[in-house]
This record gives C-alpha cells, structure tokens and sequence, in this order.
C-alpha cells in the first residue's frame, strides 16, 4: 500500500518556477514587521520558503549601529526578492529596483535580476496605480528586468501587464495588510483564465491580503501557483505557529487543486449504496 | 564643500570619492546602494567617482518589508 504523506517531498516535488528561478516552496514571505529578527529568521525556517521579499531604504546615517538585516538573513536558504513598495510614480519604482539589484549583485544573490514592482495610488489604501505600474514595468523588463507586477485583482489590467512583458502577475487577494482574504475570487479565476490561456505555465501569485491559513488555501485551491504574505505571519500573536499554519495551507491548496474538487451540488447525493436497505424510504 | 547624502546636508573635502565618503559615513560598502543625482553608481565605479558640489546623494540598504 502506498502511504500517503502530504508534506513528503514526492507529494511536493512540483516546484514553483517563476522566470528563470525554480523555488521548492510555493510561499513567498515578508521580511518586514517583526518583532525582531530572530522572530523573523525562525518564522521564515517555519514557513519552508525560500524566497523571501525586502524593502529598499535609505542607509541610517545617524545612529546606525543597529544590526542590518542581511546579517540576519542566511543569504545561502533564500533567493531575496527586492520590493519598490513606498513607491508612487514609475520613476521612483524603476530607480528604486536598480538600487536593489546594485545591492544584490553585491551580495551575489541569485535574487539580483528579478523584482517586485508595487507602484501604489495612495496611502490610504495602497492599491497599485495602473497605469504608472504598467510604464513600470515596459521599463525595466526593457532594462532586463524580470518582473513581478503587484496588481489588482482587475483580469484586464493582468492581462495588460503580461502583454507588457511581465514575468509574473501578482494579484492582490485584498488591500495590503488588511488581513481580508481574497475579496473576489471571481475576479482571480478570471486573471488565472486570461493569463494561462495557452500558456498553462505561466506563473500567477496571490499577493496581499491574506490574513490566515485558509485564505492560503483558498487562493491555491483557485489554481494560483503561489502565495506572497507578510503580515499575516509577522503581526500573528504567535509568528512561528502561523509560519507553519501557512506552509500547511500552501500544501493543502495545491494538493487540493491538483486533486481536483467535487462540483458543488443544491442536493445531497448518498455516500453509501442506497439499495438493500432494511429500511423502506420515505415518500 | 557641501553636498546632501539622504536629504541631510553635509560638509566633505573637495574631491572626495564615493569610497571614501562611506568610509567616513562607516556604512558597510558590501550593504548598500549609491545614487547620485538620481543616477545609480556602480559599486566598481565609488572608487573613481569624484564628488561635486551640491551633489544628492542616496545611500540606501535592504530592510524588511513584503
């Protein structure tokens, strides 16, 4: 008999390939809002990613004795994926990614030729401007950049972002932060639709929103290739636990998915044989 | 003369390089990034690269963030 070991390599050796990196774990993490790095490092191990996302800020001139987070991080595990969140129009995002390539090329991290392009509207609700997110993005895949556009959940804009050479699109489940979950999986199923059309392999990321497990689960269940959250594992009140919940949503979804569910049905259909019964049946 | 490193004015030699600058600012060199007038420099060219006056420059690290 075949035993069955959902957290067995064999059952998981599909791996998430996304442009020219292959990543073994379908959970993309944040590095930001830790409580402290150490918190940070055990909670990413808990996750089983290996990729995980930074943020590119100026350098503390004054009083900068605190400890860097690159020498928390084991550069070996992760492949970084640079973000340009905090960015509001296309230039800052294109000069902001070039500055983190500059710093992973320095640290000779396979992450160095990719990033997460986030051009935002407003603060209020950090969604992505359309519009500066897509001339972001024409300029730095013309720059050799691989790039994983942080978008609404809006199929057309998708669409528009791929055409426009985007490595990955990265719909957002719900607002950054907001824990909500993904608001309109009507919307994702469509992106996944428009994006996979002939093109089954190319890679569609659920990106912010996600507030627990199950909102993992959802989003693989939908057919997406991976998740990107921060929040919800830094701002849990146990980090670590959460880290693991959400690597076992990511499996759960994904099996799930390539299992293939049952249609979902108004009435009841028996589970054991319905003839033979000692009992006659109602009228 | 005076140049502006992250918005905040400061006082450095004539001919100052970019290497030397973050000597002196003692950031580790292997951490960060440097942009001058909005331009990114190449960590192979701070050595070379004289600063000039009124110059603005970023000097920037990874942080956390997602």
């Amino acid at each position: 008999m075949t035993t069955i070991d959902p957290a067995s390599d064999a059952q998981l050796e599909d791996r998430l390939q996304i442009g020219t990196h292959t990543l073994a774990s379908r959970l993309i993490v944040g590095t930001g809002k830790y409580a402290t790095y150490e918190l940070m490092a055990e909670s990413l191990a808990a996750s089983g990613t290996d990729c995980i996302t930074v943020a590119v800020r100026r350098e503390r001139l004054v009083n900068a004795s605190g400890q860097n987070i690159l020498d928390a991080i084991d550069h070996a595990r992760y492949t970084l994926l640079p973000n340009t969140a905090g960015c509001f129009t296309a230039d800052d995002a294109v000069r902001v990614a070039r500055l983190g390539r500059e710093i992973l090329l320095g640290l000779e991290n396979p992450g160095a030729d990719w990033v997460k392009l986030e051009v935002l509207g407003d603060t209020k609700t950090l969604l992505p401007d359309p519009i500066a997110t897509l001339q972001a993005t024409e300029r730095l895949v013309a720059d050799g950049f691989q790039v994983l556009c942080y978008t609404s959940d809006d199929p057309i804009a998708a669409k528009r972002l791929k055409a426009a050479g985007a490595t990955s699109v990265m719909p957002a489940g719900s607002p950054i932060g907001s824990g909500q979950g993904i608001l309109n999986p009507n919307n994702i199923r469509i992106c996944l639709e428009y994006l996979k059309d002939n093109d089954p392999d190319y890679p569609v990321i659920v990106d912010a929103g996600v507030g627990t497990a199950s909102d993992v689960t959802i989003a693989m269940e939908l057919g997406v290739d991976g998740v990107l959250l921060n929040t919800g594992i830094a701002h849990a009140r146990d980090p670590l636990q959460m880290a693991l919940a959400m690597k076992a949503g990511i499996e759960a979804g994904r099996l799930a998915y390539l299992a293939g569910r049952i249609p979902k049905k108004l009435y009841a259909t028996a589970s054991s044989p319905e003839s033979g019964t000692i009992a006659p049946k109602p009228r | 003369m005076k140049i502006f490193v992250n918005g905040i004015e400061r006082d450095i030699a004539r001919q100052t390089t970019i290497a030397q600058l973050l000597a002196e600012l003692e950031v580790t060199e292997r951490h960060v990034a440097v942009e001058v007038n909005l331009e990114l420099v190449p960590r192979a060219q701070h050595a070379g690269h004289q600063l000039r006056e009124d110059d603005r420059l970023e000097v920037v690290t990874l942080v956390g963030g997602g």
